[in-house]
């Protein structure tokens, strides 16, 4: 009984070892991945802030309006002023249905415009 | 355990019949006893002493291991981080209300040199002059060979520029990466930004530090790493930008030699826009100027350094102070007979007018100095000291800038009558811009005080009360008289109701006295007066508008005109709608429709 209970606690010993060496090795390629992709992450943070710096720099009101300046020919943009408020009376609707009846906006349409 | 007894029978009959003494046997066998006691104690003592010995020589074993691993290997750092602990060494962005970038970092590089590496010290000097020409050749080559290890030659290049001093392809050229501080809009809100420099300096990495503004009044803020979101200001990009645009084309028209322009919110105290004229590029900020004004510079901020005598508009305070103490109603009768004799002191209307018998209403609609000053007579100096204190006109705004709190009002140090009379209309007391726009947006919001911000704010601020709702309703309304019918004329735009009081001081001559030719004007206005919603001040330095033969210099003329062109443009952008006739009351309306 004794002998057995050596060998057996022998090779548990081995397969231990062998699992403490294995996850040692996985913990460190996985450390090195996560690095890897700090670095990237890094990266990526850095292009994505230079992108936005240049996005704001393109956009910057003055530019815009040399834009708009040498595109008024085409564009024609002006200042908002506030006549060009509307109010919603001058939002078109969908025609009311007739006489209760609901119709099928497509059809209706087809029915108005021949 | 088993006893030897001490006096065994078959021993003692033996020894008995030996004729021995028994009591021998008995020593005997106690001294056995004491012996193996004796012998136990000290092989348990040893035991212990060894176990100690053991485990203290383990202990001191393990201890010293770690001691010679930890000083026998490289440094290095936890390679495992949590995530969600993340942190950023890069200055935080600021951005307006609606989250468009306004400050930024841009990676760049430095330039250094190692001399000592350096192939051709005369070729790289060559090259880099003609790169650069702000470097000078013959300085280069004599500083690259007279035996320093290190200097720095450029603290910024951008990509091409490194490109080309990679092209020159000297060993002894290094690049150090560094953060650039970055303003993508140019001078839009340079006096708010202020700008931004280099620390401490090495060559992996610089700090950047705040200059000025805002920049750096909020500077621990903006580098504390564990606080990489951005700082979103209360400034909407689109109205700066209108206003800056406005406010520009009228200081060329009026021939101003700046301008400056608060909007506020009344509500929150938020500084929607603030313009001060001329500015600057923060990207590459100017160096102050050395001789002459430095109130002539452009990093001067007019806004909230600058400040002036605002003239007439203090009137409206002392009018609501009086209302709010019940000393009249806009109805009270008052003898504003010209000139008022105070003493040594004649008190004059504008242009030599006598306006005579007037209502308060009308005192303040036709901008009467004499009026004022018998109303402020009744007040007395010490409730008018308390109103304006209230109102923050005594101390430095406190918006979020360095240059703050340095611009303190001017405010006369003793207070005898003829003070209540020339504070009564804004003379001898002196303010910022920003000062006026936080004291009528205390008007306007319905009597409570308002402390004006430049960060975003959640929500409403509830300020402490100053005047009563009623008495703010009632300035309201004769500042929109003075609008309707008096010297503000050009701020009637149709369907929105400004009202809003006008400001003409004398520039006071730094020889002493005051300039005949030259003024402040500032028109400090409200709107829409049926719901006051924004605050718009606006200053021109110097004005004076030459179309006609004599040059007019008052505000009616010059700040009021730029004024209503800036309410013009900004009210589509922040969404306001016209007000239909039937909104405002009685006939105001309608002289704006015309």
């Amino acid at each position: 009984m004794r002998p057995v209970l050596y060998v057996a606690s022998f090779l548990g010993v081995m397969l231990l070892a062998f699992w403490a060496y294995r996850e040692n090795y996985t913990t460190q390629t996985m450390l090195k991945d996560v690095s890897a992709l700090n670095r990237e992450i890094a990266q990526m943070r850095s292009t994505l802030a230079m992108q936005r710096a240049e996005w704001a720099y393109l956009n910057r009101p003055e530019r815009l309006q040399q834009l708009v300046n040498a595109n008024f020919d085409r564009l024609q943009l002006l200042p908002m002023t506030a006549d060009q408020f509307g109010s919603p009376e001058q939002v078109t609707y969908p025609p009311e249905p007739l006489f209760g009846l609901t119709i099928d906006p497509n059809a209706a349409q087809d029915e108005l415009i021949p | 355990m088993i006893r030897v007894p001490l006096r065994p029978l078959a021993r003692i009959l033996t020894a008995r019949q030996a004729g021995d003494n028994p009591d021998m046997i008995e020593r005997e066998n106690r001294r056995l006893r004491h012996e193996e006691m004796r012998d136990r104690g000290r092989m348990r003592a040893e035991g212990r002493l060894l176990f100690m010995g053991i485990a203290f020589f383990r202990l001191f074993t393990i201890i010293g291991v770690r001691l010679g691993i930890l000083a026998s290997t490289e440094p290095a750092e936890p390679r495992l981080a949590l995530p969600g602990s993340e942190i950023s060494a890069n200055r935080a962005d600021i951005t307006d209300r609606e989250g468009r970038v306004l400050a930024t970092n841009l990676q760049t590089y430095a330039l250094y040199a190692h001399p000592q590496d350096m192939i051709d010290p005369h070729h790289v000097a060559t090259e880099l002059a003609e790169l650069f020409p702000e470097l000078d050749a013959a300085a280069l080559e004599r500083r690259f060979t007279d035996g320093r290890k290190f200097m720095w030659i450029r603290k910024k290049l951008s990509p091409e520029q490194m490109q080309a001093v990679h092209d020159i392809g000297d060993p002894g050229l290094l690049f150090g990466p560094r953060q650039m501080r970055l303003y993508p809009n140019g001078h839009l809100a340079s006096h708010i930004l202020g700008g931004a420099t280099f620390g401490a300096e090495g060559v992996a990495s610089a700090e950047v530090i705040g200059m000025a503004g805002i920049e750096k009044f909020e500077d621990d803020r903006l580098r504390d790493p564990a606080r990489p979101e951005p700082l979103a200001l209360s400034i909407d990009m689109t109205l700066q930008q209108a206003v800056t645009d406005v406010l520009g084309a009228g200081m060329k028209m009026m021939n101003a030699k700046g301008a400056a322009a608060v909007l506020m919110d009344v509500h929150t105290g938020e500084v929607l826009s603030l313009v001060s004229l001329p500015d600057f590029d923060p990207n590459n900020r100017p160096a102050p100027i050395l001789t002459g004004d430095p109130g002539d510079s452009p990093l001067f901020n007019r806004a909230v350094q600058g400040v002036y005598e605002l003239g007439s508009t203090f009137k409206i305070f002392t009018a609501a102070n009086a209302i709010q103490l019940g000393l009249v109603t806009p109805d009270t009768i008052i003898d504003g007979t010209a000139p008022l004799i105070w003493g040594k002191y004649r008190i004059n209307e504008f242009q030599g007018h006598n306006y005579g018998i007037q209502t308060v209403s009308e005192v303040i609609e036709r901008s009467s100095n004499v009026g004022t000053a018998r109303i402020a007579l009744e007040i007395g100096g010490e409730r008018q000291k308390a109103f304006m204190r209230s109102l923050g006109l005594f101390d430095p705004s406190p918006v979020e800038l360095v240059e703050a709190p340095g611009a303190r009002p001017i405010v006369p140090p003793r207070w005898p009558d003829i003070v209540t009379i020339t504070t009564s209309y804004g003379h001898g007391i002196a303010a910022s811009p920003m000062n006026l726009a936080a004291a009528y947006a205390a008007i306007a919001n319905g009597g409570t005080r308002v402390s004006p911000t430049l960060l975003r704010r959640e929500g409403p601020v509830q300020g402490e009360r100053v005047m009563s709702e009623g008495t703010a309703r009632d300035a309201v309304n004769m500042l929109r008289r003075v609008v309707t019918n008096g010297s503000a004329s050009f701020a009637r735009i149709p369907g929105y109701p400004v009202g809003g009081k006008t400001g003409t001081a004398d520039k006071p001559n730094p020889q002493g006295g005051y300039y005949k030719d030259r003024v402040v004007t500032s028109f400090a206005s409200l709107f829409p007066t049926n719901d006051p919603k924004y605050v718009l001040v606006v200053t021109l330095d110097e004005p004076s508008d030459n179309t006609l033969s004599k040059p007019r210099r008052a505000a009616g003329w010059t700040a009021v005109p730029v004024a209503a062109e800036v309410i013009r443009r900004v009210v589509p952008l922040m969404g306001l709608r016209p007000v239909e006739a039937e909104d405002v009351s009685g006939d105001q309306l309608a002289a704006d429709i015309e």
